[in-house]
């Protein structure tokens, strides 16, 4: 299904709900934070055995979700005390205080052919009180994102950040080994199901990023030797070729509002930056000199690019105004700091750092201060935020060992790996999806 | 017009072995795998005459002093088959940002070709592109692996834009 339907296809309608001044909360800002108990019961099926297996996978998933996040520690079903029959009814919160629970999460599926309409509601234990009350309506082929959906209200309910589980990656899977390694764009889920390939593996390919929209990836490939920037269109597989400029373009961002892309363009042993106006085609330059510029990214409002460039003498981090000019240097720290990512509420920007034979992903303030880091590994590279700003994905290499995909919280807690099939590298992390 | 010149030079008998595995199986002169024999006979001669590699040190573009030798020979080979044409590739170890490596590839493969120009070689005759660090000679994470891997090769045949 394309993405027109797809968006038409999701109905939210608030239930009835009690006014409640809930103080359950967890506050993601500092650091290690003990998770939160939640019970999340098995939805009840309406519509045969077909809707009860929904029910329990809804139920799995969202668990899944929220354990991952690292904030919330879902109950083993098996110490639930209160039937399921009943807890359709109303949650009977004397029989869910002694699991020593904070929160519980109801809900029921209801199928017909081709659809799904779920209700849930989250229940504050402790309080008695219901904290929201939903029911989604969606296509049953899109169980998964209605299951992500939920996750995303309830962790938004109780963290008060923006969700960011109803979202996708995009990033380059490895297969096979040395000479005979195959590059492949590929598609996945935040989680790593819905897996698809979208390139053929021809040809090597790097740095894929999606539009804001997220209905178009931006991607260097090479052709024979030369690399140059492409755009694919995620449904269709339909593509072209963006960066055919005279000498070598990589490392594209889509701008916030995608009307263009900015990219690096290397010549005669310059690398600069350059901005591609996609409806007309112009170019304007950004950066000139004789030295590196590159992995450019807009600040969310598009106003500075951030980007990597040895104008100083080593890679260092720079701010300029996105038209270009009074480029500022962001970075001070020992070694070498690269590919700058900017947070999308603006507040952090992830870079990878190389000093003392390590590689590190850190976090620092646009004004430079705060740095920290939060991962390190013999090689790291390719830092990408979730939509709410507060996880950090990218690629991890042991030595001798194959690239993978790892997430981190920005206060450096609760590294995760991602599955993929086979090595992954240069992860991007989508917008919520509409 | 390329192959016609590759083709002259296989008659010249520059690159008699390769044309004799050629021949033996009857290949056409035009078809793709007796057109990679002879370029990479003529690669082979390259590498055996003039050597096809220059390395560099960590992060950095210059030619060193080995890697001048190289060229030197490189330019006489390039001057002695004055039609030949070649694409310079830059090339990276791992320990460095995808991203960049492109970049630095790029500059190593420029002062490769810039040192050849000034030792007479025409530009047209010329092209530097990058590899960064996706494609490396050698396997391993050793020192001697990654010095291995921070080269410009100079891969002779027709010039891709």
């Amino acid at each position: 299904m394309n993405l027109k339907t797809l968006i038409l296809a999701f109905g939210l309608t608030a239930l009835s709900t009690y006014p409640a001044m809930a103080e359950l909360k967890i506050e993601i800002t500092e650091g290690k934070v003990e998770p939160m108990p939640i019970a999340i019961p098995d939805f009840a099926g309406n519509g045969g055995p077909e809707a009860q297996a929904m029910g329990r996978q809804m139920a799995q998933v969202i668990a899944a979700d929220l354990e991952r996040s690292g904030l919330f520690r879902p109950i083993d079903p098996r110490a639930f005390i209160q039937d399921p029959a009943s807890l359709q009814q109303a949650p009977k919160f004397a029989d869910w205080k002694p699991l020593k629970t904070e929160a519980l999460v109801t809900g029921v599926v209801e199928s017909s052919p081709g659809s799904l309409k779920v209700s849930f509601r989250l229940f504050d234990v402790t309080a008695e009180e219901q904290m929201i009350g939903l029911s989604l309506n969606g296509d049953s082929a899109q169980w998964r994102r209605i299951a992500h959906k939920i996750s995303d209200a309830i962790y938004s309910r109780i963290t008060g950040e923006g969700g960011y589980f109803d979202t996708r990656i995009v990033y380059v899977n490895l297969a096979g080994h040395g000479k005979k390694t195959r590059k492949r764009l590929a598609i996945m889920d935040y989680d790593g199901e819905n897996h698809r390939y979208i390139t053929g593996g021809e040809n090597f390919v790097m740095s894929p990023r999606f539009s804001p929209a997220a209905h178009e990836v931006t991607f260097m490939e090479f052709e024979g030797k030369k690399p140059a920037v492409h755009m694919l269109q995620t449904q269709t597989g339909q593509r072209r070729p963006i960066g055919h400029f005279p000498g070598l373009t990589f490392a594209p961002r889509f701008s916030p509002d995608g009307k263009s892309v900015i990219m690096s363009l290397a010549k005669n042993g310059a690398t600069t930056l350059q901005k591609l106006d996609l409806l007309s085609g112009a170019t304007t330059p950004l950066t000139s000199g004789t030295m590196i510029d590159t992995s450019p990214c807009y600040s969310p409002e598009g106003d500075k690019i951030v980007f990597n460039s040895d104008r100083g003498g080593t890679q260092q981090l720079y701010i300029m105004d996105s038209n270009g000019g009074g480029a500022e240097r962001l970075s001070f720290g020992k070694g070498r700091y690269a590919t700058p990512v900017w947070s999308p509420r603006g507040d952090w920007i992830a870079f990878t750092r190389i000093a003392n034979g390590n590689f590190y992903v850190g976090v620092m303030h646009p004004d430079g201060t705060g740095e920290r880091m939060l991962a390190q590994g013999y090689i790291v590279d390719s830092p990408t935020w979730a939509p709410n700003g507060r996880v950090i994905m990218y690629m991890k290499q042991d030595r001798g060992g194959v690239p993978k995909l790892y997430s981190v919280d920005v206060t450096g807690y609760n590294e995760r790996e991602v599955p993929t099939p086979g090595g992954a590298e240069h992860p991007a992390w989508s917008p919520l999806i509409p | 017009m390329r192959l016609n010149t590759l083709l002259m030079l296989a008659a010249t008998g520059l690159v008699a072995a390769a044309c004799e595995t050629a021949s033996d199986e009857k290949a056409n002169m035009g078809s793709d795998a007796s057109k990679d024999a002879v370029v990479n006979a003529l690669q082979d001669n390259f590498k055996a005459t003039a050597g096809d590699t220059v390395f560099f040190d960590f992060d950095k573009s210059n030619i060193r002093a080995d890697g001048m030798e190289t060229l030197k020979k490189q330019a006489e080979w390039f001057k002695k088959h004055g039609t030949l044409e070649a694409t310079i590739e830059g090339h990276c170890d791992v320990r460095g940002t995808s991203e960049y490596n492109m970049a630095l590839g790029e500059r190593r493969a420029e002062a490769a070709k810039r040192t050849l120009l000034s030792m007479g070689i025409e530009a047209s005759r010329l092209n530097a592109t990058s590899m960064g660090k996706e494609h490396p000679l050698v396997a391993g994470h050793s020192e001697e692996a990654h010095a291995q891997n921070r080269r410009a090769l100079t891969s002779i045949g027709p010039k891709r834009a």
